[in-house]
């Protein structure tokens, strides 16, 4: 499954190109024309990305953080969020949310990953924040998984657990599993820390380390599952259930069959009791 | 009880015969051979026990073959790739050789962790068996102390067993198990150094844990279990209360062939299921929690299923921590470690006495219980069941938080109070329940079972024909033995006429002990009124008792009813001095 998607989504990765040349262009005009009129030198096809991201958010996002992303009671400011935050939020789906609820739950998206882009430019050219990360970037080969694990074990798994199959956290948040999330989406996820995650920035764990940790998760989930069904991945109350469940009830019937009553049985016969 | 419905085959019988005139053991095995087995499924559960110890000892030696008990640090350049280059006790690297590598490995491990399992499930719901039926009771005290420790050495065993492996989950329960040492007062920092050799986690624990795993604690259990089935022996079977089944015999199928034949049959049962469960089903994958580093710990760190309620009691527990005479107290570990382990375990153990004290009962009792008719035991034990099932619950709070997407700390705090009242209303309501279905008991002896034909009476009437319950069901339905009323003070049986209350009745002590015996002694009493004019005199004659050949079922049940009753009282008192 999760294989089928990062096949499907391997178009995607001249998208990323793309986008972030815009970002980084994005940024420049914004930066260099500092809100004045646009310059001419400027990119005509970032400018247009931009306007046109400008538009979409002003339709599915405004309602909450402001006509101009500076933020209002209901939802903080994307000012300095950057493209990254706003590729992550939307192509998981967080973005728009459903509701105001503990946590924004992970949903198909329903804008077009060109979409995506256009609304990150124009996040990025409102300053500042990570950029999207190239499929350079994301790549796992010859990633180091041994180290991946030292640094998942040290870094992730308190939440996400173990095998990256998600965890409960307080007051109704969660931390996700990891089984779906592609691996642009999980180095975007640490680069902006997105919901109650810490920013897992380039100075605490560098670009090649977080492509180690990519490069565990995904082997992680995508490797078999050695000795049988797996039983979810989230340690031995599964087992504990199946053992009760299963086992006892299984060898319960067993016991009821062995000691039954037959008809045709030689008669019990009592033993003096002294 | 004729010898000859035992049929020993020719060839049993020529190397029986050569070694019995050099050994005289014919009249032993004879023995044995008659030894008498009840039938009855609930009694097999013992036995589920038994077996899963026999597999763990074969797999486990097939395991102590090839695991190395050293926390010494390792490279790995194994077959499991995705760990190459890892650094890692040696202990992890064997049990990732034994799992990826040896052959049948991981096969002999999954079957040796699901046997422990079963083994705990199979102690556990023996022992409930044991409780509910009243099998614990005189001469049966010292077994049932017995599996008390068994089942404290099983939780230690299981607890040293998942530990060895050093895995990052393991290595969490250990880091719990450090921190329940040191919670003792005063002692608990030289305690957590001895076991340790040092500080957490040192390298001393695991070769350490591994001799007091393969060979201490399996030791002790095979002793106390040979010392359990001796005394079984030795003091016979219980049974469950039948026709034909009554104080003075055990009913059941010998030993040779039958029993001999359903012990193999269930043997290769428990294997096969604890086969095909390791076949398929994952238990303990290893190598998705990565090798241990003090540093880490995961989300859904749980420990096996039969230390779980004390997980769950370490998570209910608000964070106190308080000073005392200059001694730090961690009541957040201490509470949680001794309270659950106190009342279930220690309660455990002295319950038996308890109900001695309690109903002044010191009589034999070969005959069980029903559960319905131990109103107070069967509620106590339920309100047990549910105090170690909310705790085991809380244990995987995290998980059923993250699986119902309830949050975490609601579930906490729902724990925090359902431990106190649950329990309490449980036995309310088990009892009353009890007491319900004695009722019932009392109304199928009394009027025997609907039949559902009405038939109407010359005079217009109409009447539903009731059916007798058969001799095999007013057998089990009698068997209700009420415990003797204590003289109580205040009561006209506990003075002795001029006031004085009767001697054991006095004090708190014996206020206390006057309570509990009322509670015992609360009962459904047996409707009357069987004699044929009796019927229309009580008003009864509307539904037909007249009709329908009661009286002799009536006379019948009298019959059936002193008899079983007769033989609780009068009879213990002869076997009393027939045993021994």
């Amino acid at each position: 499954m999760s294989l089928n998607i990062a096949r499907r989504r391997r178009p995607a990765a001249g998208y990323a190109a793309i986008a972030g040349g815009l970002v980084v262009v994005g940024t420049l005009y914004a930066g260099l024309s500092g809100g004045s009129a646009a310059s001419a030198s400027a990119p005509s096809q970032a400018s247009t990305a931009v306007a046109h991201g400008k538009s979409l958010f002003e339709t599915s996002c405004s309602s909450c953080h402001g006509l101009d992303a500076q933020g209002t009671s209901q939802a903080p400011s994307l000012v300095g969020a950057g493209a990254a935050a706003v590729d992550f939020q939307m192509s998981t789906g967080r973005m728009p949310a459903k509701e105001y609820g503990a946590e924004n739950e992970r949903k198909p998206t329903h804008f077009t990953q060109q979409q995506i882009y256009d609304i990150a430019a124009y996040v990025a050219s409102l300053g500042g924040g990570p950029a999207i990360p190239d499929a350079q970037q994301v790549s796992t080969k010859g990633a180091d998984t041994a180290l991946g694990q030292q640094l998942f074990s040290t870094n992730c798994a308190q939440c996400h657990g173990f095998a990256g199959a998600g965890g409960a956290l307080t007051y109704g948040k969660s931390a996700p599993s990891l089984n779906v999330a592609t691996p642009r989406q999980i180095y975007e996820a640490m680069l902006t820390g997105p919901e109650a995650m810490p920013v897992f920035g380039d100075g605490t764990i560098t670009p090649s380390e977080k492509r180690d940790i990519i490069a565990l998760i995904t082997q992680t989930r995508d490797e078999a599952n050695p000795g049988g069904l797996s039983a979810g991945r989230t340690g031995p109350v599964t087992e504990g259930l199946v053992i009760w469940l299963g086992g006892l009830g299984f060898l319960v019937l067993i016991a009821m069959w062995l000691t039954a009553k037959r008809k045709d049985h030689a008669k019990a016969e009592p033993e003096q009791q002294s | 009880m004729s010898d000859d419905a035992v049929k020993i085959p020719p060839a049993v019988s020529g190397v029986g015969g050569w070694l019995d005139d050099r050994f005289h053991g014919a009249r032993g095995v004879r023995v044995l051979m008659r030894k008498v087995f009840p039938d009855h499924w609930s009694f097999m559960l013992g036995e589920i026990a038994l077996w899963s110890f026999v597999i763990l000892l074969l797999t486990g030696t097939y395991l102590a073959f090839f695991f190395v008990p050293s926390m010494q640090d390792v490279v790995y350049h194994g077959s499991y790739t995705k760990f190459d280059g890892l650094t890692m006790s040696q202990a992890y690297e064997s049990t990732l050789r034994i799992s990826f590598d040896i052959r049948g490995g991981l096969l002999v491990r999954q079957i040796h962790h699901w046997a422990a399992d079963l083994f705990m499930v199979a102690i556990f719901a023996h022992m409930l068996r044991v409780f509910f039926t009243g099998a614990y009771r005189k001469p049966r005290e010292i077994n049932w102390l017995i599996g008390v420790v068994l089942i404290t050495l099983g939780m230690l065993e299981g607890l040293f067993g998942y530990s060895l492996p050093d895995d990052q989950l393991s290595g969490a329960d250990l880091r719990i198990t450090e921190a329940a040492f040191q919670g003792i007062p005063v002692l608990g920092t030289y305690i957590s150094y001895f076991l340790f050799g040092g500080a957490y986690p040192g390298t001393s624990i695991v070769p350490r844990m591994y001799i007091i795993h393969v060979l201490l604690i399996p030791g002790l259990i095979l002793a106390l279990v040979a010392a359990h089935l001796f005394m079984m022996f030795h003091q016979k079977h219980t049974q469950m209360p039948m026709k034909g089944n009554t104080e003075k015999n055990v009913v059941g199928q010998p030993f040779w062939p039958y029993f001999l034949l359903k012990g193999q049959a269930w043997f290769f049962f428990i294997f096969g299921a604890l086969a095909v469960l390791a076949t398929f089903v994952q238990i303990n994958p290893i190598w998705l929690y990565g090798p241990y580093s003090p540093l880490n710990i995961s989300s859904a760190s749980q420990p096996d299923w039969y230390m779980g309620f004390l997980e769950g009691a370490m998570r209910a527990m608000p964070a106190w921590e308080i000073n005392f005479l200059g001694h730090t107290l961690t009541l957040s570990v201490l509470i949680p470690f001794l309270l659950p382990l106190g009342l279930i375990m220690t309660g455990m153990a002295l319950w038996p006495f308890f109900e001695q004290w309690a109903t002044g009962d010191k009589s034999f009792h070969h005959v069980n219980d029903r559960p319905r008719n131990a109103p107070v035991r069967t509620g106590v034990g339920v309100g047990a069941v549910c105090f170690y099932g909310i705790l085991w619950a809380e244990g995987s709070n995290d998980v059923i938080a993250d699986h119902f997407q309830v949050p975490l700390y609601t579930i906490t705090w729902i724990a925090r109070f359902a431990i106190i009242i649950v329990p309490i209303g449980a036995y309310f309501v088990t009892k009353r329940i009890c007491l319900a279905l004695q009722r019932k008991d009392a109304a199928i002896v009394a009027h025997g079972y609907e039949s559902g034909i009405i038939r109407q009476m010359p005079d217009g009437e109409f009447v539903e024909i009731h059916t007798p319950a058969s001799e095999e069901e007013l057998a089990v339905l009698n068997a209700k033995v009420v415990p003797p009323a204590l003289p109580a003070p205040g009561s006209s049986r506990g003075s002795d006429g001029n006031g004085v209350p009767a001697p054991g009745s006095r004090g708190l002590m014996g206020w206390a002990r006057g309570v509990a015996n009322r509670a015992f002694q609360e009962t459904v009493e047996a409707e009357d009124g069987h004699g044929g004019d009796g019927h229309a005199e009580i008003g009864h004659g509307a539904n037909g008792h007249g009709a329908n050949g009661h009286e002799v079922d009536g006379g019948d049940h009298a019959a059936v009813g002193s008899g079983s009753s007769s033989g609780s009282g009068s009879g213990s008192g002869s076997e009393g001095s027939a045993h021994d």
